[in-house]
Protein backbone atom coordinates (compact mmCIF):
# COMPACT_ATOMS: atom_id res chain seq x y z
CA UNK A 1 0.00 0.00 0.00
CA UNK A 2 2.90 2.28 -0.57
CA UNK A 3 1.95 5.58 -2.06
CA UNK A 4 4.13 7.18 -4.62
CA UNK A 5 6.04 9.68 -2.54
CA UNK A 6 7.79 11.09 -5.53
CA UNK A 7 4.60 12.55 -6.89
CA UNK A 8 4.50 16.30 -6.51
CA UNK A 9 2.51 17.24 -3.39
CA UNK A 10 1.08 20.64 -3.01
CA UNK A 11 0.94 22.32 0.36
CA UNK A 12 -2.14 24.60 0.33
CA UNK A 13 -0.53 26.98 2.82
CA UNK A 14 2.54 27.28 0.69
CA UNK A 15 0.40 28.26 -2.29
CA UNK A 16 -1.58 30.75 -0.23
CA UNK A 17 1.60 32.18 1.22
CA UNK A 18 3.04 32.66 -2.22
CA UNK A 19 -0.08 34.55 -3.28
CA UNK A 20 -0.01 36.59 -0.09
CA UNK A 21 3.57 37.57 -0.87
CA UNK A 22 2.58 38.61 -4.37
CA UNK A 23 -0.17 40.81 -2.97
CA UNK A 24 2.32 42.36 -0.53
CA UNK A 25 4.68 43.13 -3.36
CA UNK A 26 1.87 44.79 -5.29
CA UNK A 27 0.95 46.89 -2.27
CA UNK A 28 4.55 48.01 -1.87
CA UNK A 29 4.71 48.86 -5.56
CA UNK A 30 1.69 51.13 -5.15
CA UNK A 31 3.30 52.91 -2.21
CA UNK A 32 6.47 53.29 -4.24
CA UNK A 33 4.50 54.90 -7.08
CA UNK A 34 2.95 57.38 -4.65
CA UNK A 35 6.35 58.45 -3.42
CA UNK A 36 7.91 58.36 -6.89
CA UNK A 37 5.39 60.62 -8.61
CA UNK A 38 6.44 63.98 -7.08
CA UNK A 39 10.10 62.94 -7.35
CA UNK A 40 9.56 62.10 -11.00
CA UNK A 41 7.99 65.51 -11.60
CA UNK A 42 10.94 67.29 -9.94
CA UNK A 43 13.41 65.18 -11.89
CA UNK A 44 11.72 65.97 -15.20
CA UNK A 45 11.71 69.65 -14.32
CA UNK A 46 15.40 69.51 -13.42
CA UNK A 47 16.33 67.74 -16.65
CA UNK A 48 14.22 69.91 -18.93
CA UNK A 49 15.52 73.04 -17.29
CA UNK A 50 19.17 72.00 -17.34
CA UNK A 51 19.03 70.90 -20.99
CA UNK A 52 17.37 74.16 -21.96
CA UNK A 53 14.16 72.50 -23.18
CA UNK A 54 12.24 74.90 -20.98
CA UNK A 55 13.34 78.45 -20.30
CA UNK A 56 15.69 78.45 -17.34
CA UNK A 57 14.75 82.07 -16.52
CA UNK A 58 11.11 81.14 -15.90
CA UNK A 59 11.66 77.59 -14.67
CA UNK A 60 14.93 77.47 -12.74
CA UNK A 61 15.92 73.88 -11.91
CA UNK A 62 14.69 72.56 -8.52
CA UNK A 63 18.28 72.08 -7.35
CA UNK A 64 18.92 75.82 -7.83
CA UNK A 65 15.71 76.64 -5.98
CA UNK A 66 16.84 74.40 -3.10
CA UNK A 67 20.16 76.25 -3.07
CA UNK A 68 18.37 79.58 -2.88
CA UNK A 69 16.14 78.20 -0.11
CA UNK A 70 19.11 77.21 2.07
CA UNK A 71 20.74 80.55 1.37
CA UNK A 72 17.62 82.35 2.56
CA UNK A 73 17.45 80.18 5.67
CA UNK A 74 21.02 80.92 6.66
CA UNK A 75 20.49 84.65 6.17
CA UNK A 76 17.67 84.43 8.71
CA UNK A 77 14.97 86.19 6.71
CA UNK A 78 13.21 82.92 5.90
CA UNK A 79 12.38 81.94 9.47
CA UNK A 80 10.56 85.19 10.18
CA UNK A 81 8.47 84.98 6.98
CA UNK A 82 7.48 81.38 7.74
CA UNK A 83 6.78 82.14 11.39
CA UNK A 84 4.55 85.12 10.62
CA UNK A 85 2.56 83.23 7.98
CA UNK A 86 2.10 80.16 10.17
CA UNK A 87 0.87 82.32 13.02
CA UNK A 88 -1.66 84.03 10.74
CA UNK A 89 -2.83 80.71 9.26
CA UNK A 90 -3.24 79.08 12.65
CA UNK A 91 -4.97 82.04 14.32
CA UNK A 92 -7.26 82.63 11.32
CA UNK A 93 -8.01 78.93 11.06
CA UNK A 94 -9.06 78.70 14.71
CA UNK A 95 -11.01 81.95 14.52
CA UNK A 96 -12.97 80.49 11.61
CA UNK A 97 -13.33 76.89 12.79
CA UNK A 98 -14.53 77.53 16.35
CA UNK A 99 -17.50 79.81 15.54
CA UNK A 100 -18.18 77.65 12.46
CA UNK A 101 -18.55 74.52 14.59
CA UNK A 102 -20.63 76.26 17.27
CA UNK A 103 -23.04 77.96 14.86
CA UNK A 104 -23.19 74.83 12.67
CA UNK A 105 -24.17 72.68 15.66
CA UNK A 106 -26.85 75.18 16.71
CA UNK A 107 -28.19 75.22 13.14
CA UNK A 108 -28.27 71.44 13.04
CA UNK A 109 -29.91 71.02 16.43
CA UNK A 110 -32.50 73.80 16.38
CA UNK A 111 -34.68 74.10 13.30
CA UNK A 112 -35.73 77.76 13.87
CA UNK A 113 -32.08 78.80 14.14
CA UNK A 114 -31.32 76.88 10.96
CA UNK A 115 -34.12 78.57 9.04
CA UNK A 116 -33.07 81.98 10.26
CA UNK A 117 -29.30 81.66 9.81
CA UNK A 118 -28.99 79.63 6.63
CA UNK A 119 -30.21 82.35 4.20
CA UNK A 120 -27.61 84.67 5.71
CA UNK A 121 -24.88 82.06 5.31
CA UNK A 122 -25.99 81.30 1.75
CA UNK A 123 -26.01 84.97 0.80
CA UNK A 124 -22.60 85.75 2.29
CA UNK A 125 -20.80 82.62 1.15
CA UNK A 126 -20.36 83.50 -2.55
CA UNK A 127 -18.61 86.78 -1.69
CA UNK A 128 -14.85 86.12 -1.75
CA UNK A 129 -13.37 87.33 1.52
CA UNK A 130 -10.43 88.62 -0.51
CA UNK A 131 -12.76 91.08 -2.23
CA UNK A 132 -13.48 92.48 1.20
CA UNK A 133 -9.80 92.81 2.04
CA UNK A 134 -9.67 96.61 1.50
CA UNK A 135 -12.51 97.09 3.99
CA UNK A 136 -10.98 94.57 6.38
CA UNK A 137 -7.70 96.50 6.25
CA UNK A 138 -9.52 99.78 6.94
CA UNK A 139 -11.23 98.25 9.97
CA UNK A 140 -8.48 95.99 11.35
CA UNK A 141 -5.36 97.83 10.16
CA UNK A 142 -2.42 96.71 8.07
CA UNK A 143 -1.04 94.36 10.76
CA UNK A 144 -1.59 90.66 11.45
CA UNK A 145 -5.19 91.06 12.54
CA UNK A 146 -6.53 91.92 9.07
CA UNK A 147 -4.95 88.74 7.61
CA UNK A 148 -6.23 86.64 10.49
CA UNK A 149 -9.76 87.98 9.96
CA UNK A 150 -9.57 87.39 6.20
CA UNK A 151 -8.57 83.77 6.69
CA UNK A 152 -11.18 83.27 9.41
CA UNK A 153 -13.86 84.59 7.07
CA UNK A 154 -12.90 82.13 4.34
CA UNK A 155 -12.56 79.15 6.68
CA UNK A 156 -15.87 79.78 8.45
CA UNK A 157 -18.22 78.88 5.59
CA UNK A 158 -17.23 75.31 4.70
CA UNK A 159 -17.03 74.50 8.41
CA UNK A 160 -20.44 75.94 9.32
CA UNK A 161 -22.17 74.28 6.36
CA UNK A 162 -20.59 70.87 6.90
CA UNK A 163 -21.22 70.90 10.64
CA UNK A 164 -24.91 71.70 10.17
CA UNK A 165 -25.18 69.07 7.43
CA UNK A 166 -23.41 66.57 9.67
CA UNK A 167 -26.05 66.95 12.39
CA UNK A 168 -29.01 66.97 9.99
CA UNK A 169 -27.87 63.85 8.16
CA UNK A 170 -27.50 61.63 11.22
CA UNK A 171 -29.54 58.50 10.45
CA UNK A 172 -32.96 58.95 12.04
CA UNK A 173 -32.81 55.50 13.60
CA UNK A 174 -30.21 56.78 16.08
CA UNK A 175 -32.54 59.61 17.03
CA UNK A 176 -35.24 56.98 17.63
CA UNK A 177 -32.84 54.95 19.78
CA UNK A 178 -31.96 58.04 21.84
CA UNK A 179 -35.60 58.92 22.33
CA UNK A 180 -36.69 55.37 23.10
CA UNK A 181 -33.95 54.98 25.71
CA UNK A 182 -34.81 58.29 27.29
CA UNK A 183 -31.78 60.45 26.42
CA UNK A 184 -31.97 63.96 27.90
CA UNK A 185 -30.87 67.08 26.01
CA UNK A 186 -27.26 67.04 27.20
CA UNK A 187 -26.86 63.29 26.70
CA UNK A 188 -28.40 63.57 23.26
CA UNK A 189 -25.83 66.19 22.33
CA UNK A 190 -22.75 64.44 23.71
CA UNK A 191 -23.68 60.85 22.79
CA UNK A 192 -25.58 61.26 19.51
CA UNK A 193 -25.49 64.68 17.82
CA UNK A 194 -21.83 65.62 18.27
CA UNK A 195 -20.18 62.25 17.56
CA UNK A 196 -22.68 61.57 14.76
CA UNK A 197 -21.90 64.88 13.06
CA UNK A 198 -18.15 64.49 13.53
CA UNK A 199 -17.22 62.78 10.22
CA UNK A 200 -18.87 65.39 7.98
CA UNK A 201 -17.73 68.20 10.29
CA UNK A 202 -14.10 67.07 9.99
CA UNK A 203 -14.42 67.04 6.19
CA UNK A 204 -15.45 70.69 6.46
CA UNK A 205 -12.47 71.48 8.67
CA UNK A 206 -10.20 69.73 6.17
CA UNK A 207 -11.62 71.98 3.42
CA UNK A 208 -11.20 75.02 5.67
CA UNK A 209 -7.55 74.15 6.08
CA UNK A 210 -6.99 74.13 2.33
CA UNK A 211 -8.84 77.43 1.96
CA UNK A 212 -6.75 79.01 4.73
CA UNK A 213 -3.58 78.37 2.72
CA UNK A 214 -5.10 79.71 -0.48
CA UNK A 215 -6.21 82.82 1.32
CA UNK A 216 -3.00 83.62 3.20
CA UNK A 217 -0.93 83.97 0.03
CA UNK A 218 -3.40 86.32 -1.60
CA UNK A 219 -3.96 88.33 1.60
CA UNK A 220 -0.23 88.78 2.12
CA UNK A 221 0.26 89.83 -1.49
CA UNK A 222 -2.16 92.70 -1.14
CA UNK A 223 -1.39 94.31 2.16
CA UNK A 224 1.56 92.99 4.06
CA UNK A 225 5.22 93.57 4.76
CA UNK A 226 6.07 90.03 5.80
CA UNK A 227 5.02 86.42 5.30
CA UNK A 228 5.31 83.82 2.56
CA UNK A 229 2.74 85.57 0.34
CA UNK A 230 4.67 88.83 0.66
CA UNK A 231 7.88 86.97 -0.21
CA UNK A 232 6.30 85.53 -3.36
CA UNK A 233 4.93 88.93 -4.43
CA UNK A 234 8.12 90.93 -3.78
CA UNK A 235 10.33 88.32 -5.47
CA UNK A 236 8.02 88.26 -8.47
CA UNK A 237 8.09 92.05 -8.81
CA UNK A 238 11.89 92.06 -8.60
CA UNK A 239 11.97 89.10 -11.06
CA UNK A 240 13.76 86.97 -8.48
CA UNK A 241 12.02 83.85 -9.71
CA UNK A 242 14.09 81.43 -7.66
CA UNK A 243 12.99 83.20 -4.48
CA UNK A 244 9.40 83.22 -5.74
CA UNK A 245 9.52 79.46 -6.31
CA UNK A 246 10.85 78.98 -2.79
CA UNK A 247 7.67 80.68 -1.53
CA UNK A 248 5.40 78.58 -3.74
CA UNK A 249 7.06 75.34 -2.72
CA UNK A 250 6.78 76.32 0.95
CA UNK A 251 3.01 76.80 0.59
CA UNK A 252 2.69 73.46 -1.17
CA UNK A 253 4.78 71.80 1.54
CA UNK A 254 2.71 73.25 4.41
CA UNK A 255 -0.54 72.37 2.68
CA UNK A 256 0.59 68.78 2.37
CA UNK A 257 1.81 68.72 5.98
CA UNK A 258 -1.45 70.12 7.39
CA UNK A 259 -3.49 67.67 5.35
CA UNK A 260 -1.51 64.76 6.76
CA UNK A 261 -1.86 66.19 10.26
CA UNK A 262 -5.62 66.56 9.97
CA UNK A 263 -5.98 63.06 8.47
CA UNK A 264 -4.10 61.73 11.49
CA UNK A 265 -6.38 63.60 13.88
CA UNK A 266 -9.39 62.33 11.94
CA UNK A 267 -8.27 58.73 12.37
CA UNK A 268 -7.79 59.29 16.12
CA UNK A 269 -11.20 60.94 16.54
CA UNK A 270 -13.13 58.45 14.43
CA UNK A 271 -11.95 55.00 15.47
CA UNK A 272 -15.39 53.63 14.68
CA UNK A 273 -15.31 54.40 10.94
CA UNK B 1 -54.83 31.24 34.80
CA UNK B 2 -55.30 34.61 36.33
CA UNK B 3 -52.50 36.55 34.74
CA UNK B 4 -52.51 40.29 35.03
CA UNK B 5 -52.93 42.48 32.00
CA UNK B 6 -49.64 44.18 31.12
CA UNK B 7 -50.41 46.08 27.93
CA UNK B 8 -53.91 47.33 27.26
CA UNK B 9 -54.60 48.95 23.91
CA UNK B 10 -58.02 50.57 23.49
CA UNK B 11 -59.60 51.90 20.29
CA UNK B 12 -56.25 52.88 18.92
CA UNK B 13 -56.36 54.47 15.48
CA UNK B 14 -53.54 56.08 13.55
CA UNK B 15 -54.10 57.99 10.35
CA UNK B 16 -51.45 59.73 8.30
CA UNK B 17 -52.60 62.91 6.66
CA UNK B 18 -51.27 63.74 3.23
CA UNK B 19 -52.61 66.17 0.71
CA UNK B 20 -52.70 63.52 -2.01
CA UNK B 21 -54.74 61.08 0.03
CA UNK B 22 -54.65 60.16 3.68
CA UNK B 23 -53.99 56.65 4.94
CA UNK B 24 -55.47 54.84 7.92
CA UNK B 25 -52.48 52.86 9.12
CA UNK B 26 -54.21 51.42 12.19
CA UNK B 27 -57.95 51.08 12.58
CA UNK B 28 -59.49 50.67 16.01
CA UNK B 29 -56.98 48.29 17.57
CA UNK B 30 -58.09 46.62 20.80
CA UNK B 31 -55.68 44.19 22.43
CA UNK B 32 -54.78 43.07 25.91
CA UNK B 33 -51.44 41.41 26.45
CA UNK B 34 -50.79 39.60 29.71
CA UNK B 35 -47.83 39.88 32.01
CA UNK B 36 -44.98 37.64 30.85
CA UNK B 37 -46.63 36.82 27.56
CA UNK B 38 -44.70 36.51 24.29
CA UNK B 39 -46.90 37.87 21.50
CA UNK B 40 -45.99 38.02 17.81
CA UNK B 41 -47.70 40.27 15.32
CA UNK B 42 -47.72 38.87 11.79
CA UNK B 43 -49.05 40.71 8.78
CA UNK B 44 -48.24 41.68 5.21
CA UNK B 45 -45.79 44.54 4.80
CA UNK B 46 -47.40 47.92 5.07
CA UNK B 47 -50.11 46.67 7.43
CA UNK B 48 -49.14 49.14 10.11
CA UNK B 49 -47.52 46.69 12.51
CA UNK B 50 -44.38 48.82 12.76
CA UNK B 51 -46.55 51.87 13.37
CA UNK B 52 -48.26 50.10 16.26
CA UNK B 53 -44.91 49.26 17.78
CA UNK B 54 -43.59 52.79 17.29
CA UNK B 55 -46.65 54.17 19.07
CA UNK B 56 -46.07 51.85 22.03
CA UNK B 57 -42.39 52.86 21.95
CA UNK B 58 -43.30 56.52 22.32
CA UNK B 59 -41.87 57.37 18.89
CA UNK B 60 -45.24 58.24 17.44
CA UNK B 61 -48.58 59.40 18.87
CA UNK B 62 -51.92 57.76 18.16
CA UNK B 63 -54.58 59.83 16.35
CA UNK B 64 -57.36 58.44 18.51
CA UNK B 65 -57.37 55.97 21.37
CA UNK B 66 -54.93 55.08 24.07
CA UNK B 67 -52.76 52.40 25.55
CA UNK B 68 -51.48 51.67 29.02
CA UNK B 69 -48.52 49.70 30.17
CA UNK B 70 -48.97 48.40 33.71
CA UNK B 71 -46.18 49.16 36.16
CA UNK B 72 -44.97 46.32 38.35
CA UNK B 73 -45.44 47.01 42.04
CA UNK B 74 -42.06 45.74 43.20
CA UNK B 75 -40.67 49.20 43.80
CA UNK B 76 -38.01 49.01 41.09
CA UNK B 77 -37.47 52.11 39.00
CA UNK B 78 -38.03 50.75 35.51
CA UNK B 79 -38.58 52.39 32.15
CA UNK B 80 -41.92 51.49 30.57
CA UNK B 81 -40.48 49.91 27.46
CA UNK B 82 -37.33 49.30 25.48
CA UNK B 83 -37.17 48.57 21.82
CA UNK B 84 -34.99 46.20 19.84
CA UNK B 85 -34.68 47.86 16.47
CA UNK B 86 -34.08 46.39 13.02
CA UNK B 87 -30.49 45.69 12.04
CA UNK B 88 -29.10 49.24 12.02
CA UNK B 89 -30.26 50.05 15.55
CA UNK B 90 -26.93 49.96 17.35
CA UNK B 91 -24.92 53.14 17.48
CA UNK B 92 -21.77 52.86 15.35
CA UNK B 93 -19.66 55.35 17.33
CA UNK B 94 -20.15 53.54 20.63
CA UNK B 95 -18.33 50.33 21.53
CA UNK B 96 -20.29 47.17 22.23
CA UNK B 97 -20.12 47.82 25.96
CA UNK B 98 -21.21 51.46 25.62
CA UNK B 99 -24.10 50.36 23.43
CA UNK B 100 -25.29 47.80 25.97
CA UNK B 101 -25.12 50.25 28.88
CA UNK B 102 -26.76 53.03 26.81
CA UNK B 103 -30.23 52.88 28.37
CA UNK B 104 -28.90 52.67 31.92
CA UNK B 105 -26.53 55.59 31.26
CA UNK B 106 -29.34 57.71 29.83
CA UNK B 107 -31.38 57.10 32.97
CA UNK B 108 -28.35 57.97 35.15
CA UNK B 109 -28.43 54.78 37.15
CA UNK B 110 -25.77 54.19 39.82
CA UNK B 111 -22.36 53.36 38.31
CA UNK B 112 -22.08 50.07 40.13
CA UNK B 113 -25.42 48.85 38.90
CA UNK B 114 -24.63 49.89 35.30
CA UNK B 115 -21.37 47.95 35.41
CA UNK B 116 -22.85 44.82 36.94
CA UNK B 117 -25.85 44.63 34.70
CA UNK B 118 -23.89 45.43 31.52
CA UNK B 119 -21.35 42.74 32.38
CA UNK B 120 -24.16 40.27 33.09
CA UNK B 121 -25.85 40.75 29.74
CA UNK B 122 -22.59 40.90 27.81
CA UNK B 123 -21.82 37.50 29.23
CA UNK B 124 -25.34 36.21 28.68
CA UNK B 125 -25.22 37.09 24.97
CA UNK B 126 -21.64 35.91 24.51
CA UNK B 127 -20.34 39.39 23.78
CA UNK B 128 -17.76 39.57 26.60
CA UNK B 129 -14.77 39.22 24.31
CA UNK B 130 -16.11 41.87 21.95
CA UNK B 131 -17.00 44.49 24.56
CA UNK B 132 -14.40 47.04 23.43
CA UNK B 133 -14.99 46.61 19.69
CA UNK B 134 -16.96 48.96 17.50
CA UNK B 135 -20.06 47.66 15.66
CA UNK B 136 -18.36 47.78 12.24
CA UNK B 137 -16.21 44.88 13.37
CA UNK B 138 -19.23 42.71 14.24
CA UNK B 139 -21.31 40.33 12.12
CA UNK B 140 -25.03 40.91 11.70
CA UNK B 141 -25.88 38.32 14.35
CA UNK B 142 -23.49 39.86 16.85
CA UNK B 143 -24.98 43.31 16.23
CA UNK B 144 -28.45 42.03 17.05
CA UNK B 145 -27.09 40.42 20.20
CA UNK B 146 -25.88 43.88 21.23
CA UNK B 147 -29.32 45.28 20.54
CA UNK B 148 -31.01 42.56 22.61
CA UNK B 149 -28.51 42.92 25.46
CA UNK B 150 -29.11 46.70 25.48
CA UNK B 151 -32.87 46.25 25.77
CA UNK B 152 -32.74 43.60 28.51
CA UNK B 153 -30.03 45.45 30.49
CA UNK B 154 -32.38 48.42 30.64
CA UNK B 155 -34.82 46.17 32.55
CA UNK B 156 -38.02 47.66 31.10
CA UNK B 157 -41.60 46.72 31.96
CA UNK B 158 -42.11 45.40 28.42
CA UNK B 159 -39.93 44.75 25.37
CA UNK B 160 -40.80 45.75 21.85
CA UNK B 161 -39.04 44.03 18.96
CA UNK B 162 -39.31 45.22 15.39
CA UNK B 163 -38.27 42.34 13.12
CA UNK B 164 -34.95 42.03 14.91
CA UNK B 165 -33.86 38.91 13.01
CA UNK B 166 -35.23 39.90 9.62
CA UNK B 167 -31.83 40.47 8.03
CA UNK B 168 -30.07 37.40 9.42
CA UNK B 169 -29.33 34.14 7.65
CA UNK B 170 -31.25 31.01 8.72
CA UNK B 171 -28.60 29.50 10.99
CA UNK B 172 -27.95 32.72 12.87
CA UNK B 173 -31.67 33.29 13.15
CA UNK B 174 -32.24 29.95 14.88
CA UNK B 175 -29.39 30.53 17.30
CA UNK B 176 -30.58 34.00 18.23
CA UNK B 177 -34.19 32.89 18.57
CA UNK B 178 -33.10 30.25 21.07
CA UNK B 179 -30.97 32.73 22.97
CA UNK B 180 -33.84 35.18 23.11
CA UNK B 181 -36.20 32.52 24.45
CA UNK B 182 -33.69 31.57 27.12
CA UNK B 183 -33.31 35.18 28.31
CA UNK B 184 -37.08 35.64 28.12
CA UNK B 185 -37.82 32.59 30.27
CA UNK B 186 -35.22 33.73 32.78
CA UNK B 187 -36.52 37.30 33.06
CA UNK B 188 -40.22 36.64 32.51
CA UNK B 189 -40.60 39.86 30.53
CA UNK B 190 -43.61 40.67 28.39
CA UNK B 191 -42.55 40.81 24.73
CA UNK B 192 -44.34 42.17 21.70
CA UNK B 193 -42.54 40.97 18.60
CA UNK B 194 -43.10 41.87 14.97
CA UNK B 195 -42.15 39.44 12.24
CA UNK B 196 -42.69 38.44 8.64
CA UNK B 197 -41.76 34.87 9.29
CA UNK B 198 -44.51 32.41 10.21
CA UNK B 199 -41.97 29.88 11.48
CA UNK B 200 -40.49 32.50 13.74
CA UNK B 201 -43.90 33.43 15.14
CA UNK B 202 -44.82 29.79 15.79
CA UNK B 203 -41.49 29.07 17.44
CA UNK B 204 -41.43 32.09 19.71
CA UNK B 205 -44.91 33.13 20.71
CA UNK B 206 -47.69 32.22 23.12
CA UNK B 207 -50.12 34.04 20.90
CA UNK B 208 -50.03 35.34 17.33
CA UNK B 209 -51.99 38.39 16.23
CA UNK B 210 -52.74 38.43 12.52
CA UNK B 211 -53.10 41.82 10.91
CA UNK B 212 -54.72 42.92 7.68
CA UNK B 213 -53.48 45.87 5.70
CA UNK B 214 -54.99 49.21 4.64
CA UNK B 215 -56.55 49.80 7.12
CA UNK B 216 -54.41 47.89 9.63
CA UNK B 217 -56.67 45.74 11.80
CA UNK B 218 -56.15 42.75 14.02
CA UNK B 219 -58.38 40.20 12.32
CA UNK B 220 -57.40 36.99 13.96
CA UNK B 221 -55.78 35.60 17.05
CA UNK B 222 -54.01 32.25 17.19
CA UNK B 223 -53.04 30.64 20.48
CA UNK B 224 -49.84 28.62 20.20
CA UNK B 225 -49.97 26.25 23.13
CA UNK B 226 -47.16 23.93 22.26
CA UNK B 227 -45.03 23.14 25.33
CA UNK B 228 -41.67 24.87 25.72
CA UNK B 229 -38.79 24.54 25.12
CA UNK B 230 -39.73 24.24 21.47
CA UNK B 231 -37.53 23.18 18.62
CA UNK B 232 -37.96 24.10 14.99
CA UNK B 233 -38.08 20.40 14.02
CA UNK B 234 -40.94 19.81 16.51
CA UNK B 235 -42.89 22.62 14.90
CA UNK B 236 -42.38 21.12 11.45
CA UNK B 237 -43.47 17.66 12.65
CA UNK B 238 -46.43 18.66 14.80
CA UNK B 239 -49.66 18.39 12.74
CA UNK B 240 -51.47 21.11 14.72
CA UNK B 241 -48.64 23.52 14.13
CA UNK B 242 -48.47 22.56 10.47
CA UNK B 243 -52.17 23.39 10.25
CA UNK B 244 -51.60 26.74 11.87
CA UNK B 245 -48.75 27.46 9.50
CA UNK B 246 -50.99 26.84 6.49
CA UNK B 247 -53.75 28.94 8.05
CA UNK B 248 -51.49 31.95 8.53
CA UNK B 249 -49.93 31.42 5.12
CA UNK B 250 -53.33 31.49 3.43
CA UNK B 251 -54.32 34.61 5.28
CA UNK B 252 -51.14 36.42 4.24
CA UNK B 253 -51.66 35.40 0.62
CA UNK B 254 -55.22 36.63 0.61
CA UNK B 255 -54.12 39.92 2.09
CA UNK B 256 -51.37 40.43 -0.45
CA UNK B 257 -53.70 39.61 -3.32
CA UNK B 258 -56.46 41.81 -1.98
CA UNK B 259 -54.15 44.81 -1.66
CA UNK B 260 -52.82 44.13 -5.14
CA UNK B 261 -56.35 44.16 -6.55
CA UNK B 262 -57.07 47.42 -4.77
CA UNK B 263 -53.95 49.00 -6.18
CA UNK B 264 -55.01 48.28 -9.71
Amino acid sequence: MKRDDKAVRYDPFEIEQREWKQRQTKERLKQLLTIASPLFLLLMWELLSRTGMIDIRFFPPPSAIMGTFFGMISSGEMASHIGVSLYRILAGFLLGVIPGVVIGLLMGLYTPIRHFVSPIVMALMPIPTLALLPIIIIIFGIGDLSKVVTIAGSVFFPVVINTAAGVINIDSIYLDVAKNYGAGKLDFFTKIAFPGAMPVMLEGIQMGQAIALLTIVAAEMMGATSGIGYLIWVSYKAFLLQEMYVGLILISFFGYLFSLLLRGIQKKLLPWR
Amino acid sequence: MSRKAKIIIRNLTKAFYKKQGSVTALDDINVTINDGEFVCIVGPSGCGKSTLLRILAGLETPSIGEFTIAIATDGENRPLQSMVFQERGIIPWLTVEKNVEFGLKMRHMPKKLIKERTAYYLKKTGLEKFSSLYPKELSGGMKQRVSIARAFANDPEILLMDEPFGALDEQNKFILQEELLSIWSETGKTILFITHSIDEALLLSDRILLMSSQPGKIIREIIVDMPRPRKIEDIRENPVMAGQFVEIWKHLQEEVQRSRREDE
